[in-house]
């Protein structure tokens, strides 16, 4: 059976995953890069995966109980993502191919998301929303791809979270401290509803929002009010795909699918329409390796085939432009 | 009261005008309801209900004021999310497009590519333009429905965007004709819009190659 060992390094997060052809996930490892102070740095990124990414691949090796020989696929997150980063994951699993001599496989990190989605959390041709701090999408499958209905047209929801609690003076990780915030929140404050079409702006919430603690308001009722609204938008964008598609499950993922809040507008929102919701194990909505692993075995066994000069990364590679073999 | 359409967002009924709006006159009227939902709190549902009902009355009183056929709005009710409007009783265009006699078919085109570029004019644009959302009326007259992702918006993107939206409509559903009639809307779309169309029809194309919306052919991995 045919075992492949997945690299993710997109953002924060260096993961490593192994996943054989049935589908059975033998080990998901990672390491988290935290910024001191402020947001993502880059080069201070590259810098922690670099140092870790020898001991997550052994550390997943061992968990795996396999050895190096018993690896036959390599496949990475070649998109998208911050540059720098992906460089380094992607040199990684270069390395790792070529020394092992076994083919190479760079898939695209949303539908990664989308495909771990399907495999653990029993659904199988969801609407999802990919909420997290890098992106935000609305994905439905549609004829070969997975469409994205409707989308952040400036800064993901995860983002917007993150940087409100730091501007309000949080510590890290912003999201969770905001939704306790938000728990003794009991006023709701007007902010920018943002649903433009089919798409979302999170950037006039976020700004306002600060400005409303600033003036004075209690924090904790902003918190409530910037959930409320973010939310609201997410999962109206959410419900249009579902009646426009009529499919009949709703999927969350990504990092913000932590959310105890979000969790229930959207399975209320799937309740109202006959379907049913799904959340897949956080370890396997945050970034992770396992997901590059099953997707690439998906697409090796479909027929993808990458020569080593063809796994450049592609920083701003879209959900929609992935031809979906697999399906 | 009956039920024709359940949407995302509102349910569309077909009502006696009588019994909604005067006991004295006959025919028949939609009425548009903005459901509540329960996933959002009150105070964002009530709100945005109350917004877009008012929003959607007045994008319909402007098209129609601006040349674009538009049901004729009987009462709006913010409070209530409420539109009783007109009813164009006719075929969706969607239904008879691909069956009309050429010639026909072709002003029809042209018309729809004048009332566009007579909608940008105004300011307006449609969000949802696909030919399920246009009635032809026997009498040969053509109507533009459904304003509910409508807005006020003058920017290329948006106008851009709608072009766009009805040419990925015209190639779904009426693939055998879609060349030819997109190259009719935008050629009297130009006529109409006058100084400025040119650069909102290469935005629609620009779109197009996005890849957001369309298939690409290429292999991702090439």
């Amino acid at each position: 059976m045919m075992i492949c060992l997945g690299i993710e390094g997109t953002a924060h997060t260096f993961g490593v995953g192994v996943v054989n052809q049935s589908g059975k996930i033998l080990a998901n490892c990672w390491r988290t890069y935290v910024p001191e102070e402020g947001g993502i740095h880059p080069r201070e990124a590259v810098q922690f995966h670099a140092r870790c990414a020898g001991e997550v691949i052994e550390e997943a090796m061992r968990m795996a109980g396999i050895s190096p020989s018993d690896i036959d696929l390599v496949s990475f997150s070649q998109g998208p993502g911050l540059g720098p980063v992906l460089r380094t994951a992607a040199t990684a699993a270069r390395a790792l191919a070529v020394w092992l001599n076994v083919p190479i496989v760079g898939v695209n990190h949303c539908v990664a998301h989308v495909e771990i989605g399907r495999l653990t959390g029993r659904a199988e041709d969801p609407v999802t929303g990919y909420v997290s701090g890098g992106n935000t999408q609305i994905i439905a499958f549609s004829s070969g791809r997975y469409r994205i209905f409707g989308e952040t047209l400036d800064i993901p929801l995860g983002n917007c979270l993150d940087v409100f609690a730091r501007r309000i003076g949080l510590p890290h990780p912003g999201g969770p401290k905001v939704e306790e915030l938000a728990k003794r929140g009991t006023r709701y404050l007007r902010l920018p509803y943002a649903v433009k079409g089919m798409d979302m702006s999170f950037s006039g919430i976020l700004s306002e929002a600060i400005r409303l603690v600033e003036g004075g308001e209690a924090p904790e009722d902003v918190a409530y009010s910037l959930q409320e609204t973010a939310f609201a938008a997410v999962v109206e964008v959410a419900e249009r795909a579902l009646a426009h598609t009529e499919k009949d499950e709703v999927m969350l993922t990504g990092g913000v699918a932590a959310n105890r809040r979000l969790r229930e507008m959207l399975r209320t929102m799937a309740g109202e329409h006959g379907a049913k919701f799904v959340v897949p194990p956080f370890e396997l909505c945050q970034d992770n390796g396992a997901m590059i692993a099953w997707t690439g075995l998906l697409a090796y066994r479909s027929g993808w085939r990458q020569r080593l000069e063809e796994t450049q990364v592609r920083q701003r590679w879209r959900t929609d432009e992935v031809e979906v073999t697999w399906r | 009261m009956e039920m024709i359409k359940k949407g995302a967002e509102a349910d569309l009924y077909l009502a006696e005008f009588s019994s909604l709006l005067h006991p004295g006159r006959r025919g028949k009227v939609i009425l548009k309801l903005r459901v509540s939902k329960k996933y959002r709190i009150q105070e964002i549902d009530n709100w945005l209900r109350r917004y877009r009902t008012s929003l959607e009355a007045k994008l319909m009183i402007d098209a129609k004021r601006a040349g674009v056929p538009t049901p004729t709005i009987l009462e709006v009710d913010p409070d209530g999310a409420k539109i009783v409007m007109s009813f164009s009783e006719g075929e969706q265009l969607k239904n008879v497009l691909d069956r009309l006699p050429v010639r026909r078919r072709r002003l029809i085109c042209r018309k729809i590519g004048r009332y566009i570029a007579r909608l940008h004019l105004a300011g307006i644009v449609h969000g949802d333009l696909t030919t399920s959302n246009m009635i032809l009326e026997r009498s040969g007259r053509l109507v533009l429905i459904d304003f509910g992702l409508g807005c006020y918006d003058t920017s290329v993107e948006a106008r851009g965007v709608d072009l766009h939206l009805l040419r990925r409509a015209l190639e779904s559903v009426h693939f055998k004709i879609a060349g030819e009639a997109y190259r009719l809307v935008v050629d009297e779309y130009r006529n109409t819009f006058g100084r400025g169309a040119g650069e909102i029809i290469r935005r629609a194309e620009e779109i197009s190659k996005r890849g957001r919306y369309v298939a690409k052919e290429e292999r991702a991995w090439r």
